[in-house]
């Protein structure tokens, strides 16, 4: 099959059940997303599908082609960091950051809906992705301060 | 689980002492390592405490500080980074003692090749035993290149000082970068443990909010954990899981794996498992191994607590007594006799196990993310029956562990059918083996009988804890008559550290037991444990919280306030909470938080806040919702959609207060914060309705 995954095209050689996170993690070696629980219920394997927040734990590789996929690999613009990643850093968020990648890739599809979120807001679109390491107020502040710019 | 082999033997009952052991590297090939340059070591004649290191023999070395021709610094530590952001405040350290700019500081950490021996990163211990001779070090290495400087220039020392990485002469235009000073220098040098070290109110790096180090990497993604990792060739690898605990392996029939391309299939007492070129047709090599199991009887969570009392140690271990409990108890004007019941919960750590093995020349090296890389070394060192010297442990930046990684099975199992394949295999658990598999907090009974005067002054304690552990088990309030006692046992779950250790449960079952005593006194339990306790600095951190809370507030009708207060290896806190009732439905809601903490002297003030506030969410899991369900030896909620755990939505209101002792050497913080939330929100519980709970997790659902 082929994926358009940070738009380029990849051709993949991969099992008919196999899910989009392991043919990112497994075939092409995109480990940004990452694996948590493979059921949709954490968040760290969120992937943008036509801009919209995705667990690619979940989603078949094969029912992927023809549509945009975006990774956290793929946020970086000419060599510069996406402003919610900016907006992470300032607000230094993290603790072993294992859920950073699915954190901000939830973020960038928030703020593409919703330019300026209110803290509830935040709190639903944000619902489904879990910060072992407990760092919710800091991940709500850095969602603020990158929808201010 | 008593019938634990000893390569993944667990951790009863915390912190364990393993043999002491050499790192083996001489003069010649430390700067082959490391390059020309000066470094400075520890050796055993600098006279550190030995506990934390092993005593080095004289012609051997544990590196710590390397500066090269570049004047880069490299820092060596076997301490283990994960997500305390150990890896800044340590740094920081050194860029207090030792003048350059962070990003000219790498810290090596975790390996076992090269970092010195360490016992694992665990207990709070980095900051207060690694940072001081961290500090030290850096210190020397800066004298060394003064002194360098000045009889290169002939001139005083004192005429010398060092900025940015370049040192200056005061009294002319003469300056010279440190890389030029080492350049073609191999010397090495031991920690001069006089030497001058900066006093708090000086410093200028450490006590400031340096960001994360090498945070980049992670808000890209481009850190690699060692789920992410990939070697050439790599298999990956699956384990046949037992259907239950303590079952035993009858029979095995592996052939159909056996048949399928490309995989092997290890099997070794009960121990089976598959190495394949991708990874679904390694699930599918598993699921076509046949085995017959035999279970044995296992008690189920329902019964659990009668379990404990039946099967733990009757005599106990005396963990402080003083006086005649039982007859000051009896002779009391104001008593409470309660139990106390502690779920077993989970650390699911989000990143699950991993463990990548690769053998070469039967050297094996392992990368692994756990809290205990040397610990890891000796357990492969025992399963392969091979010399320690000729395996390398390297434990990258780990997707957290809150105590629950210090240990390596999934790098014991890649290692396991590398060998086999005699190709390098990966290994990641999956959620539901790490549930099942991983180890978790003990589960326990607490039994306390405790008496006060009218006068609101302790008269005798009482303090039984079965299973769960001895941290916190001490009262810090001042009794004169006390029998504490420990009850262990070998408990049917895997079980071992957690954060904060026992102390969860001991500090919840005390500040419950205290919080009823100001109530039935008619006092007020903030004053009532002022009253009671010793040490001006839990006073402190209490009355800061209180303060912040605005405690003497009344609340609005409906509402509670809770407080408790809790210390453990040096550091302190106090947690206030207000719920409020929902009048239609009686279900209590926690609405706001404050935390006071103080760890003496403050190194990164964010990265303490960002634990701080941490501990407080992942502790109101085990105080509000988080219990493992179990029966017949199986786990019944081995998932994030069973299991719940805190959610953005379940985050208070959460105000930190953070008291500086800057004459206070500092100490860790990862754990104690987590301690005072449990009895601060069940305190407020009761406080809105009278209704008091004595188990965790409280169960606000009722
Ligand atoms: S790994 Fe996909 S939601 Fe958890
Ligand atoms: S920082 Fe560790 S899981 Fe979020």
């Amino acid at each position: 099959m082929v994926l358009n995954i940070n738009n380029k095209q990849h051709s993949v050689n991969a099992g008919p059940d196999e899910s989009l996170l392991m043919v990112l993690r497994n075939h092409l070696d995109l480990t940004g997303s990452k694996y948590g629980c493979g059921e949709g219920a954490c968040g760290a394997c969120t992937v943008l599908i036509d801009g919209k927040a995705t667990r690619s734990c979940i989603t078949p590789a094969s029912s992927m082609e023809g549509k945009e996929i975006t990774t956290i690999e793929g946020l970086e613009k000419n060599g510069e960091l996406h402003p919610v990643q900016t907006a992470f850093l300032n607000a230094d968020v993290f603790q072993c950051a294992y859920c950073a990648p699915g954190m901000i890739m939830s973020a960038v599809s928030l703020l593409q809906k919703n330019s300026n979120p209110s803290d509830q807001d935040i709190v639903s679109a944000m619902q489904g992705n879990i910060c072992r390491c407990g760092t919710y107020p800091r991940i709500i502040k850095a969602i603020q301060e990158a929808s201010t710019v | 689980m008593k019938a634990e082999k000893p390569d993944i033997a667990p951790e009863q009952y915390e912190l364990f002492e393993k043999p002491s052991h050499q790192f083996k590297m001489n003069r010649r090939s430390f700067f082959e390592i490391l390059g020309s340059g000066i470094a400075v070591t520890f050796t055993l004649t600098t006279g550190l405490s030995k506990e934390l290191i092993s005593p080095v023999p004289e012609d051997q070395v544990a590196a710590w500080i390397h500066v090269n021709e570049t004047g880069q610094v490299t820092v060596y530590t076997g301490k283990a980074e994960v997500g305390q952001n150990i890896r800044t405040s340590l740094a920081q350290i050194v860029a207090e003692e030792f003048p350059v700019s962070m990003d000219k500081i790498d810290m090596v950490m975790g390996d076992t090749a090269l970092t010195p021996y360490d016992r694992g990163t665990f207990g709070s211990r980095s900051i207060p035993y690694m940072g001081p001779q961290l500090r030290k070090a850096a210190a020397t290495a800066r004298e060394i290149l003064m002194d360098m400087a000045a009889a290169k220039w002939k001139i005083e020392r004192r005429q010398l000082f060092m900025e940015n990485g370049v040192i200056k002469n005061t009294t002319a235009d003469q300056s010279i970068n440190i890389g030029e000073l080492t350049k073609g220098e191999k010397l090495l040098k031991s920690i001069n443990d006089k030497v001058n070290i900066k006093r708090v109110d000086e410093w200028k790096v450490a006590g400031t909010s340096i960001k994360k180090v090498r945070g980049e990497s992670f808000v890209t993604g481009k850190h690699k954990f060692v789920s992410d990792m990939k070697l050439p060739g790599m298999l990956y690898g699956k384990v046949l899981r037992a259907p239950s605990f303590g079952a035993s392996l009858i029979s095995v029939d592996a052939k159909a794996a056996k048949d399928m391309n490309g995989v092997t299939v290890v099997h070794e007492g009960d121990f089976i498992g598959v190495a394949a070129p991708d990874l679904a047709t390694a699930s599918k090599a598993i699921k076509a191994i046949k085995a017959e199991w035999k279970t044995t009887p296992q008690p189920s969570r329902t019964e659990i607590f009668d379990y404990i009392r039946k099967h733990s140690d009757k005599n106990g271990s005396d963990e402080g007594s003083a006086g005649d409990a039982a007859n000051a108890f009896t002779n009391a004007e104001v008593k409470i006799e309660k139990t106390f019941t502690i779920d077993y919960i989970a650390h699911a750590p989000l990143e699950p196990r991993a463990g990548l093995a690769q053998w070469a020349n039967n050297k094996l090296t392992v990368w692994t993310g756990t809290q205990r890389p040397f610990g890891v070394q000796e357990d492969l060192a025992e399963v392969f029956n091979m010399p320690k010297e000729n395996i390398r442990v390297i434990q990258p930046d780990t997707g957290s562990g809150y105590g629950g990684k210090h240990t390596g099975e999934a790098g014991i199992e890649a290692a396991r059918l590398a060998k086999a394949a005699t190709m390098p295999v990966k290994i990641v658990w999956t959620r539901e083996e790490e549930f099942t598999w991983a180890y978790f907090r003990p589960a326990g009974v607490i039994d306390i009988k405790a008496s006060a005067g009218k006068d609101g002054k302790l008269t005798s304690w009482e303090f039984h804890n079965h299973n769960s552990g001895g941290s916190g088990i001490e009262t810090p309030y001042e009794v004169t008559n006390k029998k504490i006692q420990f009850h262990g046992m070998d408990s049917p779950l895997r079980q071992g550290s957690y954060r904060g250790l026992a102390a969860t449960a001991n500090v919840f079952a005390r500040e419950c037991i205290m919080n009823d005593l100001a109530r039935e006194l008619k006092q007020d339990p903030l004053e009532f444990r002022l009253k009671n306790l010793r040490e001006q600095r839990m006073k402190d951190v209490l009355q800061a919280a209180a303060q912040k809370f605005g405690w003497n507030k009344k609340p609005d009708a409906n509402h509670g306030y809770g407080i408790a207060c809790g210390n453990e290896k040096g550091s302190y806190v106090a947690t206030c909470a207000e719920v409020s009732i929902d009048s239609s439905n009686a279900i209590p809601k926690l609405l706001r938080v404050v935390v006071a903490f103080e760890c003496g002297a403050i190194i990164n003030p964010e990265h303490l806040k960002n634990q701080i506030q941490g501990a407080v969410i992942q502790g109101l899991g085990g105080a509000l919702f988080e219990r493992i369900d179990f029966k017949d030896g199986k786990i019944l909620n081995a998932s994030f959609s069973k299991y719940r755990v805190p959610r953005f939505s379940d985050t208070p209101e959460l105000d930190v207060v953070m008291l500086n002792r800057k004459d206070i050497p500092s100490v860790g913080a990862g754990e104690t914060p987590i301690l005072g939330i449990a009895p601060a929100v069940r305190n407020a519980i009761d406080h809105a309705t009278g209704r008091k709970m004595y188990g965790l997790p409280l169960d606000m659902t009722t």
